[in-house]
């Protein structure tokens, strides 16, 4: 299972595709934008690498969780950041592991209140299945099913590792 | 005192009703949720959707314009529903009990009040009375507290100078009615400065003043000499009247913040108020306006610092925190 | 008007220097011997109270009954019932009742009422002004002879010194004694508090010290001018208790009583804004409450009472400064009274003695006492006998008491009034 979680290569392999699927897209002009934490780490290493004109975007979707009314707030100061207009822009939304889906309407819920986007993509690490809303991932560095037990867990900013994690439910306050 | 009523068993603040009780970690969270939520008023859509479905009742007994707008505008930030009252002091003699008017409030599902009452304790008293699930935060009661003031203040003297360890902290003025002179007092000392002055004469300050921390100042020369941070508090007309002072002439001359007042001052020290500002009388046009002052940033922050007492005082009381 | 043998109790008589176990007898609602039964008495009602104290019914300076005009606070027979209970068998009223005690028809509406009621003996007190209003004289003499023991302005100011003299002096024509509770009303305006740390703390208008210092000061000197018996009630701070000992030394035969809560209670129990604690005069320091206990210790003292001022709920539910002030105390007073015993400060003679010969010799009447030929008025209570102040079971309708929770080891058990079983403890319901 180790080998199968090189942060690294996932990474590279991420990379790859997503460079692919920018110059069949026909999306002129794309900004990127990462989803703290881990997502933003993830964005980090894409964005010098595939050729965006505008600096990286940072979202915090801490304000948008669809459970605050079952685990409260947590005070991290990390705000939002998106150096470029939001309105008639195709936007590459990154995250670390696609899991519910929800953490991701939460940012789709965000980026509408910054103004109206042409479009969204989503380009994830890791796609582990277990999807509870109707989101897709444009591009993976990899598809995993996993069990609902079992978690996957990025750590960063460096190094980046990934964690295989067992445990019985989410941890409370885990982003899905 | 106000502790155990105000933060529960988990350290999460239930209520914020007073800055005193409160410990360092606790207003340094404070600000840092503050900060999180700086950001929010340059958006286009400046909402974020963390309190819909919530109901936050202004609960104004005394008349204020400004401070029940920025708490209007914090929760509804926050995409809150927002109910206003004000209740004219004459009609709560003769009508209405503050605990009738509570009760009437919970039947209509209210989640929080924010209270601003003349009667020191106020807020207290309905922390007390109020039903389980609803927080309560204090935006003035009596003479007593105005922690939210306070918040502000500390938030934009962190913004602005970093680290509070290593300032010099002079408050000037009506001492001994200020209930935002007491909150900040509290403040100052719990995020630790080197020391906190007031300045003013001796029928403006509280009996024992020097218990609550501070060292006492009558001349503003002496009192503001190598401080860091100026503070300036607002003086009431009434007590301009002559039974407690003279003349505002007077009050200006002896404590008035001018340049010449402020000569002693370190070079880089910023100078407070937390309006509305009564130009010729706490300060002159040219300090309220000037370089050192920061006077409008205290307004800005005072919608951030709103937004995180009430997210934080709401997520305490909410699903799992609510056992 | 049983023939009673009250028999193994120790009879503790402070104005007659008995403390003994010894038997009592009772007939036709007077004591009529100690120790041994007179010629041919034959009890008809025989009580054993083998290690219980028997002592004179308590005298109680101050218990607000509240009618006329109060009744949704109480009324004369629920506090008549809460004094019984006490081991209270004689009270004044004060005049603070609606319509004022300024005319001889509301005091004898209150003493018929109590009459009635028959569980207390209520000697009311006249106002000293009319309406209280420190304006004009009341009509002292019809007072007196309405059976008021005394007149007072009660904290009602008399902001003309002039008028203050002229109502001493007129009351000294009559033979009055002025019960004077000592205030300077500019300087206590709106306070709720003591003036001091806590008040700057909390951020409440305060009381100073200082108010009741030149309340007595000029108080005494009007005394001294005018020769009027004067009672000094409610004393609260160090400096007032001094210069009452001094007037005394000086031979101004003026006598003064404590509250029992400010033998215990100081500024710290505001510290959370609480209600209960609200009393007029404020609680003070924990220096001002020390010099009140060695004043009762010493005698400078002469009498603790209960300062009782029941209330409705409402009264004390709102932020404190808009509450109104006052302790349903009638039922804690013997047992705060001995805890000065317990903290060894007086023995209990001495304690007792506050609370009977002490108070009665303030009204100048013959209650206080346990001599044979005095009326059978008897408190017995057991010391040890522990029990918990709850509110919701006082028998006083004011359920207003910051001593909630205190557990106190003397109970009173048995009350007798000119003879009659007024209450006892553990009678059925």
């Amino acid at each position: 299972m180790s080998a199968a979680l090189d942060a690294d290569a996932l990474l590279e392999q991420l990379a790859t595709g997503l460079g692919q699927w920018l110059a069949a897209c026909r999306r002129p002009d794309p900004v990127m934008v990462g989803i703290h934490t881990g997502g933003a780490w993830i964005a980090e290493r894409l964005h010098p690498r595939l050729g965006f004109r505008e600096p990286l975007g940072r979202l915090d979707i801490n304000f948008y969780r669809d459970d605050f009314t079952r685990i409260g707030l947590h005070p991290q100061v990390r705000p939002t950041r998106l150096p470029f207009e939001i309105d008639g822009r195709h936007i590459v939304l990154v995250d670390d592991i696609l899991h519910t889906g929800r953490t991701v309407r939460a940012a789709l819920n965000e980026l509408f209140d910054y103004g109206r986007p042409a479009s969204v993509a989503l380009a994830v690490l890791i796609d582990r299945g277990g999807r509870e809303l109707p989101i897709a991932a444009a591009v993976a560095g990899t598809t995993l099913a996993l069990p609902p037990e079992h978690h996957v867990k990025l750590t960063g900013p460096e190094p980046l590792a990934l964690a295989y994690v067992e445990r019985g439910g989410g941890r409370e306050g885990e982003r899905p | 005192m106000s502790a155990a009523l105000q933060v529960d068993a988990a350290g999460r603040l239930r209520h914020f009703l007073d800055v005193e009780g409160l410990k360092r970690q606790q207003l340094v969270e404070i600000m840092d949720t503050a900060e999180s939520f700086a950001g929010v008023a340059d958006r286009s859509v400046k909402k974020v959707p963390l309190l819909r479905g919530m109901t936050v009742v202004n609960l104004f007994f005394e008349p204020s314009t400004r401070t029940r707008t920025t708490f209007e505008l914090a929760a509804k930030r926050l995409s809150a529903d927002v109910l206003n009252l004000n209740v004219s002091t004459s009609a709560t003699t003769k009508g209405e009990s503050l605990l009738d008017t509570l009760r009437n409030l919970e039947a209509m599902h209210a989640d929080m009040f924010v209270v601003r009452h003349a009667a020191s304790g106020a807020a207290h008293f309905v922390a007390r009375h109020a039903a389980p699930h609803v927080g309560v935060i204090n935006a003035g009661d009596g003479c007593h507290a105005h922690p939210t003031q306070a918040m502000l203040d500390m938030f934009t003297i962190r913004r602005v100078k970093g680290e509070f360890t290593p300032l010099t902290v002079a408050i000037v003025g009506d001492i001994l009615h200020s209930r935002v002179a007491r909150s900040q007092i509290h403040a100052l000392n719990t995020l630790g400065v080197r020391s906190v002055r007031v300045i003013a004469p001796k029928t403006l300050l509280p009996p024992r003043v020097e218990q609550l921390g501070v060292e006492v100042h009558h001349d503003i020369a002496a009192g503001v000499r190598d401080a860091d941070v100026i503070i300036t508090l607002r003086l009431q007309r009434e007590r301009m009247d002559g039974r407690l002072l003279p003349s505002k002439h007077e009050y200006f001359q002896r404590y008035g913040l001018t340049e010449a007042a402020l000569a002693s001052a370190r070079a880089d020290a910023i100078v407070m108020h937390p309006g509305p500002i009564n130009r010729g009388v706490e300060l002159d046009s040219g300090t309220a306006d000037g370089p050192r002052s920061v006077i409008l940033q205290q307004v800005t922050h005072g919608i951030a610092i709103r937004m995180a007492v009430i997210s934080m005082v709401m997520a305490s009381h909410t699903g799992a925190a609510a056992s | 008007m049983s023939r009673w043998r009250i028999t193994g109790g120790r009879v503790i008589d402070p104005a007659a220097g008995v403390d003994r176990i010894t038997d009592l007898y009772l007939a036709d609602g007077l004591v009529v011997a100690l120790d041994t039964a007179p010629d041919g008495f034959e009890a008809e009602r025989e009580l054993d109270v083998t290690g219980q104290v028997v002592c004179p019914g308590l005298v109680d300076l101050s218990a607000c009954l509240r009618e006329p005009g109060h009744e949704h606070k109480a009324s004369i027979a629920s506090e008549a019932a809460a004094a019984a209970a006490s081991g209270v068998t004689t009270l004044c009223c004060p005049p603070d009742t609606d319509p004022v005690i300024d005319t001889p028809a509301v005091a004898d509406l209150i003493t018929h009422r109590a009459a009635g009621v028959g569980l207390v003996r209520v000697h009311p007190l006249g106002a000293l002004t009319q309406g209280l209003g420190g304006e004009r004289l009341s009509e002292m003499a019809a007072l007196k002879a309405a059976g008021c023991a005394g007149v007072t302005n009660l904290l009602h100011p008399i902001r003309d010194t002039q008028l203050l003299r002229h109502a001493l002096a007129y009351a000294a024509t009559f033979d009055l004694t002025v019960f004077l509770h000592p205030d300077e009303p500019w300087l206590r305006a709106s306070g709720c508090v003591h003036e001091g740390e806590v008040s700057a703390r909390l951020g409440l208008t305060g009381i100073p010290a200082v108010a009741e210092t030149i309340g007595v000061a000029r108080d005494l000197a009007l005394v001294a001018h005018t020769g009027v018996r004067a009672h000094f009630c409610r004393l609260s701070t160090a400096a007032a208790v001094r210069l009452v000992a001094a007037a005394r030394a000086e031979g101004l035969p003026v006598t003064a009583d404590v509250s029992a809560h400010q033998l215990h209670l100081t500024e710290i129990d505001v510290s959370d804004y609480d209600s209960l604690c609200h009393v007029l005069p404020p609680l003070r320091t924990q220096r001002d409450r020390d010099a009140l206990r060695a004043a009762v210790a010493d005698g400078t003292v002469d009498a603790i009472c209960s300062d009782h001022q029941p209330h409705e709920a409402e009264a004390k539910l709102a932020p404190l400064a808009e509450t109104e002030p006052g302790i349903s105390a009638l039922e804690t007073l013997l047992p705060l009274a001995l805890r000065l015993v317990d903290d060894g400060l007086l023995d209990l003679p001495t304690a007792l003695a506050r609370l009977t010969c002490g108070p009665a010799a303030v009204l100048g009447g013959t209650a206080g006492t346990l001599h044979p030929g005095r009326a059978a008025d008897i408190c017995i209570f057991a010391p040890d006998r522990p029990w918990q102040v709850d509110p919701a079971r006082l028998r006083s309708r004011g359920r207003n008491t910051p001593f909630a929770g205190w557990e106190f080891a003397p109970r009173v058990t048995h009350t007798l009034l000119g003879g009659e079983l007024v209450f006892r403890l553990d009678a059925p319901a």
